[in-house]
């Protein structure tokens, strides 16, 4: 309860004694940069791959002659949407921008940056945090996005590749029944995913205290934590917008 | 002018600064000395505002910075310049981007304008051509000037040193001491120096508080410090061989 109340102090703390527009527009443009720019690759790989080998599995499983092959891709389509795009993104997100804003923020605690920040009269949270909370939040539905039709993609290479579906069904598959709130429901996990990652994330790191040890602990203790969060929020989302 | 009234602060347990009262002079090198962990950065990060007093009163030039709200201490934190004792530069930004930063953040200084004051800044601590430099390509020394410069950029009303010899050699420590006297009397302002290198105190201790265990011992200039009648402030000063020798 004290670290929840701490971490709620935190994240207050951000909206309090800010700097102007202009300073935070140039961070924010920084930011994202770091984290949805810097993130295409892994998220690419990710993606592709994931589609390739959900498309593959399942093929595996659904050998019914009773089952047509388009639901294969209908499969690929509801997990991509639903799960695998929004929160297994999620997941690798939280290791490699989590991990990134801890360390940062730890090494800064560390080397008093941020006690620099303070002196100047500049309140480091706002200034440190909340662009990286922003930039987040902007880009990691974006980067839902991307995986969501990268990873369709996957599988449709994968089809067109091993012949397991043919093109056209795959095609078909992907269409079949659409349902467009699924589309709403993982830009809302996006969003409280990215929030998640970037402030447990940012509250790790900024109250490291000790040394370069402490600085690697934060960042675990990051990466792990958003992990557990971003699952209870998986679960409770699912729970309120699907049951 | 910086009064310190009664100031405690203690960690769980253990007491680390037991009610110190003083005054720091302004246009004059302020120096707080002691053994390690005597409590000398505690008091030095109580002044400033990154640790908040137990109790106790910290006036800027009769200004109350601990009872002050958030506003008011941030009003008085932007007429502080501090030297940090690793030098804390910002690890992302190069030389001019680090003192350029208190410039772009707390005014509305035109491009022109600022470059030319970091240029100024840079100049007036015996540096150039290093502007395009990193922090982690610049030799300790050269990172207490870019930490001066920085300090000095908006031409503060009061300048914090935290250990700024650590590290250095002795010539570079002379040249750095040297360099904080020097701003202190061009700008006339209060300069605190929290040191325990007693060349420092020989050539900037103008004014002299020597903390013991959490207490001010004595107060008092360089030139009294040999006669300070203190026996644990004589064991510090007197501690290496060649003190010794000049008793």
């Amino acid at each position: 309860m004290k670290s929840l109340g701490k971490f709620l102090i935190f994240t207050g703390q951000m909206f309090v004694r800010r700097e102007s527009f202009k300073t935070y527009l140039s961070l924010v443009l920084d930011e994202c940069i770091k984290v949805g720019f810097n993130s295409l690759f892994i998220v690419t790989i990710v993606s592709v791959f994931m589609g390739a080998v959900v498309t593959v599995q399942t093929a595996y499983n659904l050998v019914s002659p009773f089952i047509p092959d388009y639901v294969i891709s209908l499969v690929v389509r509801d997990m991509t949407v639903l799960e695998l795009s929004p929160t297994i993104i999620a997941i690798v997100y939280a290791g490699k921008v989590g991990s990134n804003i801890a360390g940062e923020l730890g090494t800064m605690r560390i080397t008093e940056q941020i006690d620099a920040l303070e002196v100047m009269g500049i309140n480091s949270t706002s200034y440190l945090v909340l662009p990286k909370i922003i930039a987040s939040l902007l880009m990691y539905p974006m980067l839902v996005i991307m995986s969501g039709f990268l990873c369709i993609y996957g599988g449709y290479l994968t089809s067109l590749a091993t012949g397991i579906i043919s093109g056209h069904d795959y095609i078909y598959g992907i269409r079949y029944e659409f349902i467009e709130f699924n589309i709403a429901f993982a830009l809302i996990k996006a969003f409280v995913f990215a929030l998640l990652v970037a402030s447990i994330s940012a509250y790790k790191g900024y109250f490291t205290t000790g040394g370069a040890l402490e600085v690697g602990k934060s960042s675990t203790a990051a990466v792990t934590n958003s992990c557990i969060a971003i699952l209870l929020a998986d679960y409770l989302l699912a729970q309120l917008l699907l049951a | 002018m910086i009064e310190i009234i009664d100031v405690k602060k203690s960690f769980k347990e253990k007491d680390v600064l037991n009610g110190i009262s003083g005054t720091f002079d302004a246009g004059k090198c302020n120096l707080i000395i002691g053994s390690s962990g005597t409590g000398k950065s505690v008091l030095l990060k109580c002044i400033v505002g990154l640790i908040k007093p137990d109790s106790g009163q910290i006036l800027f030039d009769n200004r109350d910075f601990t009872s002050g709200d958030k506003e008011s201490q941030t009003e008085i934190r932007r007429e502080i310049g501090m030297l940090f004792q690793g030098s804390a530069l910002f690890d992302s930004k190069n030389v001019e981007q680090n003192i350029m930063f208190p410039l772009d953040v707390l005014t509305n200084m035109s491009k022109e304008e600022k470059i030319e004051r970091v240029n100024f800044c840079l100049d007036r601590v015996g540096l150039a051509n290093v502007n395009d430099k990193m922090p982690s390509e610049i030799s300790g020394g050269m990172k207490k000037r870019v930490g001066i410069a920085r300090a000095i950029v908006n031409k503060p009303n009061y300048l914090f040193c935290d250990e700024p010899n650590s590290g250095l050699d002795p010539q570079t420590s002379m040249v750095i001491d040297e360099l904080i006297n020097e701003i202190t009397k061009e700008y006339g302002i209060t300069t605190v120096v929290v040191t325990h290198d007693m060349n420092s105190v020989i050539e900037i201790g103008e004014k002299v508080m020597y903390l013991y265990k959490g207490h001010k011992l004595w107060e008092g200039s360089n030139e009294d410090i040999t006669n300070s009648g203190v026996k644990e402030l004589d064991d510090f000063v007197f501690a290496n061989r060649m003190m010794k020798k000049f008793r």
